[in-house]
C-alpha cells in the first residue's frame, strides 16, 4: 500500500512537470534564443547580449516603451483612486445598488477583448475623437478600475463597521473619518489593487489595438513585427517584459498569500 | 455628503467606457452608412464564405476547450490532492500564465513551431522528418491550448480544493475503488469549476484573432480576424459590428446556458 501510494505520487508528479514543461519550455527557449549570437533559430553560435543592446538604440522600441510605462502608471493611478472611492461607496449602498455596481464591473470582464476593443473604438470615431495615447489611456482605465475595486471591496467586508461611525462621534468630518480611519484599514487590498491595474495594463494587446492609431505600446510592436516574422532584439523585448510582469504577479500573488494567514 | 455618491465617478467612468460603447456596436450594426435602419449587414455576415469562417472557429474552439478540460482536468486534481497540497509553488507555476501576454505567448510559440524553428531543429538532429505546422490548423490548436490551458485549471483546482475531503475517505470505506471514488464522487461534485473552466476557455478561443494571424500564418482565418479585417482593413464598421453583435450574443447565450448548470456560481471565475 505504501509502495503503492508512492507510485501514484510518481505518476502524478510525472504528470504535473509535463504540463508545467509545456508552458514554459517556449518561453524559457525565447530567453534562451534572445542571447544566441546566431539570428538563426536552429543553431546555438555563442552567448551575447547585442539584442539587449540594439533595444536601447531603437526608436521605436524606446517610444512604445514610452507609451506602455506612461499609460499604464496613468491608469493604475487614476483607476486605484476611482477604484478605491467606487469600493468604499458600494459598501455603504443599498443590496439592491451595489449589486447593480458589481454586475456592472463585471461586465467587461465577460465582453470579448475583441469586442470590448472594437465597442470603444466605434465611440470614439463617431466622436470624433482621433484614435491615439488618450483614447487608450481611457480604454485601460476602464478596464483596470473594476480589478482595484475587487481588491478593496473584500478588505471593507473585513472592516469592523462601527469603526467609521465611532470616528463620526469623536468629532471627525465624514472626509476626515474616511481618510484617517478608513483607507489605513484597506490600504492592502488598495496597493494590490494598483499593482494589478498596473500589470493589467502594460499586459494587454488586443483593447490598445483598436482604440490607439497613432501610438503603439510595447504589444502592439510585437505583434506588428511578429506578423512580419520572428526577429531576435523582439526575443530581448519579450524577455524583459517577461520578466517584469512575472516580478509583478509573484509581488501581488505573495502580497495575497500573506493577507490570507 | 453620503458615502455612497463617493462610487459616482467610478459608475459614470464604466456607463461611459462600458455600456455606451455596446450601444454604438448595436447602433452600427443595424444602420448603413448613411445612418438609415436596416438589417442588410446580418444578412452579409451570414455569407456562405463568412458562415463557414464561424463554423470553423467554433470548431476550433470545441476542439480547445476539449482538449484543455482532458488535460487540466487531471493536473487540477492532482494538485488539490494529498500529495502536493502543501506545494504553493507548483499552483503559482501552472497559474501565472494566465496572467501574462497571450501575444507573448504565442510568439514564443511561433518560435517553437516554425519551419525552420526549434521543434524541427530538435527532429532534424535525432534523425526524424521535419514537419510543417504553421499554417495548419495543428499549430493554431496548438497555441490556444497552449495560452488557455491554466484557465481551465484554475477553477477546477478551485473547486476541488474547497471539496471535503470526508466525502472521498467515506466512498473508500464504504469500498469503492480509487477509480469509483474518481467517477462517482470527484467529478459530480467539480461540475461548477469544470463549466467555470469551460467558459473562461471557450469565450476567448472562440474570438481570438492574434493566435490564428500569428501561427496559421494566414491560412487559418477566423472570426476573430475576420471583426478585425471588417473594421481595420476594408473599414465596413457596420458589418464589423453586426458580425461583433453576432459573436457577442454567442458568447453571452453560452454563458447564460453554462449558468444553469452552476446557478451558484460555485466554479469562480477569476476571484
Amino acid at each position: 500500500m505504501v509502495n503503492g501510494r508512492r507510485v501514484s505520487k510518481a505518476v502524478k508528479g510525472t504528470y504535473l512537470a509535463l504540463i508545467i514543461a509545456f508552458l514554459y519550455l517556449p518561453i524559457l527557449v525565447m530567453i534562451a534564443l534572445s542571447f544566441n549570437k546566431s539570428v538563426s533559430r536552429a543553431e546555438w553560435t555563442g552567448f551575447t547580449l547585442d539584442w539587449y543592446a540594439k533595444l536601447l538604440v531603437s526608436d521605436a522600441i524606446l517610444s512604445a516603451l514610452k507609451v506602455t510605462l506612461s499609460v499604464a502608471v496613468t491608469a493604475a493611478v487614476v483607476s486605484t483612486v476611482i477604484g478605491t472611492l467606487a469600493a468604499i461607496g458600494m459598501h455603504a449602498m443599498k443590496q439592491g445598488w451595489s449589486d447593480l455596481m458589481v454586475t456592472l464591473s463585471y461586465l467587461p470582464m465577460t465582453t470579448p477583448d475583441i469586442v470590448t476593443g472594437v465597442s470603444l473604438m466605434l465611440m470614439f470615431v463617431f466622436m470624433k475623437v482621433p484614435l491615439n495615447g488618450g483614447t487608450m489611456l481611457m480604454a485601460h482605465i476602464a478596464f483596470d478600475t473594476p480589478y482595484v475595486v475587487f481588491s478593496v471591496m473584500p478588505r471593507l467586508k473585513q472592516m469592523d463597521p462601527n469603526m467609521y461611525e465611532a470616528a463620526l462621534d469623536l468629532g471627525c468630518k465624514p472626509m476626515e473619518a474616511i481618510v484617517k480611519v478608513i483607507i489605513p484599514e484597506i490600504k492592502p487590498g488598495i496597493v494590490t489593487g494598483a499593482l494589478m491595474a498596473f500589470t493589467m495594463s502594460i499586459d494587454d494587446f488586443v483593447i490598445s489595438y483598436f482604440t490607439s492609431n497613432t501610438a503603439q505600446n510595447l504589444s502592439m510592436l510585437v505583434y506588428s513585427s511578429a506578423r512580419r516574422g520572428v526577429e531576435p532584439t523582439m526575443y530581448a523585448l519579450s524577455t524583459l517584459m517577461f520578466a517584469v510582469v512575472l516580478a509583478l504577479l509573484l509581488v501581488v500573488n505573495r502580497r495575497n498569500s500573506l493577507e490570507e494567514m | 455628503m453620503k458615502r455612497s455618491w463617493l462610487a459616482t465617478p467610478y459608475a459614470i467612468w464604466m456607463l461611459m467606457f462600458t455600456l455606451v460603447p455596446l450601444v454604438f456596436v448595436v447602433y452600427y450594426a443595424f444602420t448603413t452608412k448613411a445612418g438609415d435602419v436596416t438589417i442588410q449587414n446580418f444578412a452579409k455576415v451570414f455569407t456562405p464564405g463568412n458562415l463557414q469562417v464561424l463554423v470553423d472557429s467554433l470548431r476550433l474552439a470545441l476542439f480547445c476547450t476539449v482538449l484543455c478540460l482532458v488535460l487540466g482536468f487531471p493536473a487540477a486534481y492532482f494538485l488539490s490532492g494529498k500529495d502536493f497540497s502543501h506545494n504553493q509553488t507548483l499552483v503559482v507555476l501552472i497559474l501565472v500564465p494566465m496572467w501574462m501576454n497571450f501575444l507573448l505567448r504565442t510568439y514564443a510559440m511561433m518560435t517553437i513551431l516554425e519551419n525552420n524553428g526549434v521543434l524541427n531543429t530538435v527532429l532534424t538532429a535525432i534523425g526524424l522528418p521535419k514537419v510543417s505546422l504553421i499554417g495548419t490548423e495543428a499549430a493554431v490548436l496548438m497555441g490556444m491550448v497552449y495560452n488557455f490551458l491554466p484557465f481551465m485549471v484554475l477553477p477546477i483546482y478551485t473547486v476541488l480544493k474547497k471539496l471535503d475531503r470526508r466525502v472521498i475517505e467515506a466512498a473508500e470505506d464504504l469500498g469503492a475503488n480509487p477509480m469509483q471514488v474518481f467517477v462517482k464522487v470527484v467529478i459530480p461534485l467539480s461540475v461548477p469549476g469544470v463549466v467555470s473552466g469551460i467558459t473562461m476557455v471557450f469565450m476567448p478561443a472562440v474570438t481570438t484573432f492574434a493566435i490564428s494571424r500569428l501561427l496559421g500564418s494566414g491560412m487559418i482565418y477566423l472570426v476573430g480576424d475576420m471583426i478585425e479585417d471588417y473594421y481595420i482593413t476594408f473599414t465596413n464598421r457596420q458589418v464589423g459590428s453586426a458580425l461583433s453583435l453576432v459573436m457577442l450574443v454567442l458568447v453571452m447565450l453560452s454563458i447564460g446556458l453554462l449558468r444553469r448548470v452552476d446557478p451558484k456560481g460555485e466554479g469562480g471565475g477569476m476571484w
